[in-house]
């Protein structure tokens, strides 16, 4: 469903990925792996289209996706390193207007959709007030309310207690088992059922 | 269609290149026009009938002014082609403008400002030209700072682009507001380049003067625009090899 | 359990919300939304000091204290825009969210506007009388600043995205921003001189209003390109 052909991306002077190339089908997980700087997050974002491509193409099923495919941006879900959280507002109203760019949101979803992952109790506090991992909860909730079939996560688990990071398998498996799609990169390798995950290895780091 | 043929006309090297063989072809014309047009304005031209041989600072003035312009005017093209044909060559040309458009409209501004001193007995006048030329310096320090303010060069090239691109929108603009101003509050404008009362033996080395310093500027980004390309490519391999050769 | 599926929000929907969110987070840190305030007053009130604390001399300075006085503070304002939001990776998930980017840059500009363009066009017959201007003057230096100060955004806001990458940019905005404000300058500073003699300002506003109009359609989504290329 997900191709990259031969991706090659610069930063500076810096050729970060020479001619990375990979296929996802629905209901798996991309595992990138890779030293510290090796260009997983650039990877990443490559994916969303916030960084240059210098060449290469991106097929999204079965079409080439052109920079800043809106279309293509609806259908997925980004969650980079930090939570993109406002840290004056609640989690709620966090959820509220992050998810309600995207879809029509009902009070309720919200509140299905911060219990889903056990931030009910916290859920109107300022951001600001909260850990780094319950922030990092708040982001998997208004990601779950999206409702997309590509997610692209930066090191998912992050600042995660165990709780947590079982947390994240089960949306990741829950995610793929309705047929939809990650891309994750990781230091630790994800607990998955071998069949639904294809492993990249961005090699180098220089 | 096929597109392979522009890109390989636009590459780097090929650029570097063209433009090594082209410089001679309008720096010498160019030298020789200004020469031609020195003798002309500074020695053959007769004095003007109101403004004796003041008048003379027009043949710098006038080619100065209308050189800041037409800069501006290349530099945003290059920059709109970058953009949009993700061109870097053209973003290295747009670069290479900016220094020179800014030091034209200084020569503008002085060359202005001292023939000002013996016709309104004061070096600066708001005269509508003068103020107009003084804000497009400011649009040129701001393109400069923009570049020098971002680190990575092609993000750098992309957003001085759109900035050059919104500045050649307002260019017209701000001119208009200024000669809207200049109206209202009536000062004295003296400084008409447009009378066409000017005899030829005047008006001849003038024109030859802006032809030369046209020739003289596109020999100059030439020269810079080589520059460019290399302090950008000095990591490929044909820089490499032409260093060593 | 899988999220209740539906359709995708109206733009309308998310250029509402994204002027709902950014009135809520101003108000909630409220002492930022005065400041800009306070340094228009605190300039106009520097004038008389060094000029003359007499009325007739202000009155006749009084447009151009205004409009700079007005430039300046909106400036002020403008440096934090995009800043914040580039920050904590809310302007990547607009640009991901599916919606034009240009149109949620467009709301967080009106959003400014209404935050600092409108009270300080508000504020300003209030300091206006301090300078010595005549009562009936004072609608009409409202309306001006208030459609001086929509260009006024617009364009800062594409300073505003052009300087996200630089590091301590608020001097290149201002230096950016303001040759490109000369002309809103000239036509409100023009308006408001016209409205102090009590004579028709219609002329100076019908240009402003040009320049809004130009500045609605271009502005945004130069706005846009330059934010973009500022979060790569």
């Amino acid at each position: 469903m997900l191709a990259v052909r031969n991706f090659h991306v610069f930063r500076g002077d810096r050729h970060v990925l020479r001619g990375v190339s990979f296929d996802l089908a629905a209901g798996c997980c991309l595992q990138v792996t890779g030293v510290n700087g090796a260009g997983k997050t650039t990877l990443l974002r490559a994916l969303c289209g916030l960084v240059d491509v210098e060449e290469g193409s991106l097929l999204w099923r079965g079409a080439a996706i052109e920079r800043s495919a809106s279309a293509f941006h609806a259908e997925l879900g980004y969650l980079g390193h930090d939570a993109p959280l406002k840290a004056d507002l609640t989690g709620r109203e966090n959820v509220r207007y992050a998810v309600g760019l995207r879809r029509p949101l009902a009070a309720a979803t919200v509140v299905r959709g911060l219990e889903r992952v056990g931030a009910g109790a916290f859920a109107d506090r300022p951001v600001r007030s909260l850990s780094a991992g319950q922030r990092r909860r708040i982001a998997f909730a208004a990601l779950w309310l999206c409702g997309v079939p590509l997610w692209i996560l930066d090191e998912p688990n992050t600042n995660l207690d165990t709780q947590g990071q079982a947390l994240v398998a089960g949306l990741i498996e829950e995610q793929l088992a309705a047929g939809g799609l990650v891309v994750a990169a990781v230091h630790q390798e994800l607990d998955l059922p071998p069949g639904r995950r294809v492993d990249l290895v961005i090699p180098g780091g220089r | 269609m096929d597109w392979t043929w522009f890109h390989r006309l636009a590459s780097p090297p090929h650029v570097y290149r063209i433009a090594g063989t082209l410089t001679p072809w309008f720096a010498w014309p160019a030298g020789l026009l200004i020469v031609a047009a020195l003798y002309g304005g500074l020695v053959l031209a007769p004095p003007d009938y109101q403004q004796g041989d003041g008048f003379r600072i027009i043949y710098v003035h006038a080619p100065s002014a209308w050189l800041s312009l037409m800069i501006y005017s290349t530099m945003a093209t290059a920059a709109a082609i970058g953009l949009i044909w993700r061109m870097k060559v053209a973003h290295a040309a747009a670069a290479s403008c900016a220094a020179v458009g800014a030091w034209f409209t200084v020569v503008s501004l002085v060359t202005g400002m001292l023939w000002g001193k013996p016709m309104w007995g004061t070096y600066w006048v708001w005269d509508p030209r003068l103020t107009a030329q003084l804000i497009l310096l400011f649009l040129y320090l701001g393109y400069m700072g923009l570049r020098a303010g971002i680190e990575d060069t092609a993000r750098a090239d992309k957003a001085s682009a759109v900035l050059a691109i919104v500045g050649i929108v307002n260019v017209p603009i701000i001119r208009f507001s200024v000669e809207w101003w200049n109206s209202i509050h009536q000062a004295p404008s003296v400084m008409k380049m447009d009378r066409p009362s000017m005899p030829a033996d005047m008006l001849v080395p003038l024109l030859m003067m802006l032809v030369g310093f046209t020739l003289y500027f596109v020999a100059v980004l030439l020269v810079r625009l080589r520059a460019e390309i290399l302090r950008r490519e000095r990591a490929s391999s044909w820089v490499r090899e032409a260093a060593t050769a | 359990m899988n999220p209740p599926p539906a359709g995708r929000a109206s733009w309308a929907t998310a250029g509402r919300l994204v002027l709902e969110r950014d009135l809520r987070l101003a108000f909630r840190r409220s002492g930022q939304l005065v400041q800009p305030l306070a340094f228009f007053a605190v300039i106009t009130l520097l004038f008389p000091l060094a000029l003359t604390p007499e009325l007739a001399r202000l009155r006749e300075v009084a447009p151009g204290v205004l409009w700079i006085a007005a430039l300046l503070s909106s400036l002020l304002a403008l440096e934090f825009l995009f800043r914040d939001d580039a920050h904590d990776g809310t302007l990547e998930q607009f640009v991901l969210s599916g919606q034009s980017l240009t149109l949620l840059l467009f709301a967080k500009t009106v959003a400014h506007w209404m935050l600092t363009g409108l009270p300080l066009a508000v504020m300003a017959p209030v300091v206006g009388v301090a300078l010595g201007v005549p009562l009936q003057a004072l609608p009409g230096i409202l309306a001006a600043l208030a459609l001086g100060t929509v260009t006024l955004s617009l364009v800062g806001a594409i300073g505003a995205g052009l300087t996200l990458g630089v590091k301590r940019g608020g001097v290149l905005l201002s230096l950016l921003t303001l040759p490109l404000a000369v002309p809103i300058l000239v036509f409100g500073a023009r308006a408001t001189e016209l409205a102090i003699k009590g004579a028709d300002y219609a002329g100076p506003m019908y240009l402003l209003a040009a320049l809004a109009v130009l500045g609605l359609t271009l502005a945004p989504l130069a706005a846009a390109a330059a934010v973009r290329i500022g979060l790569e």
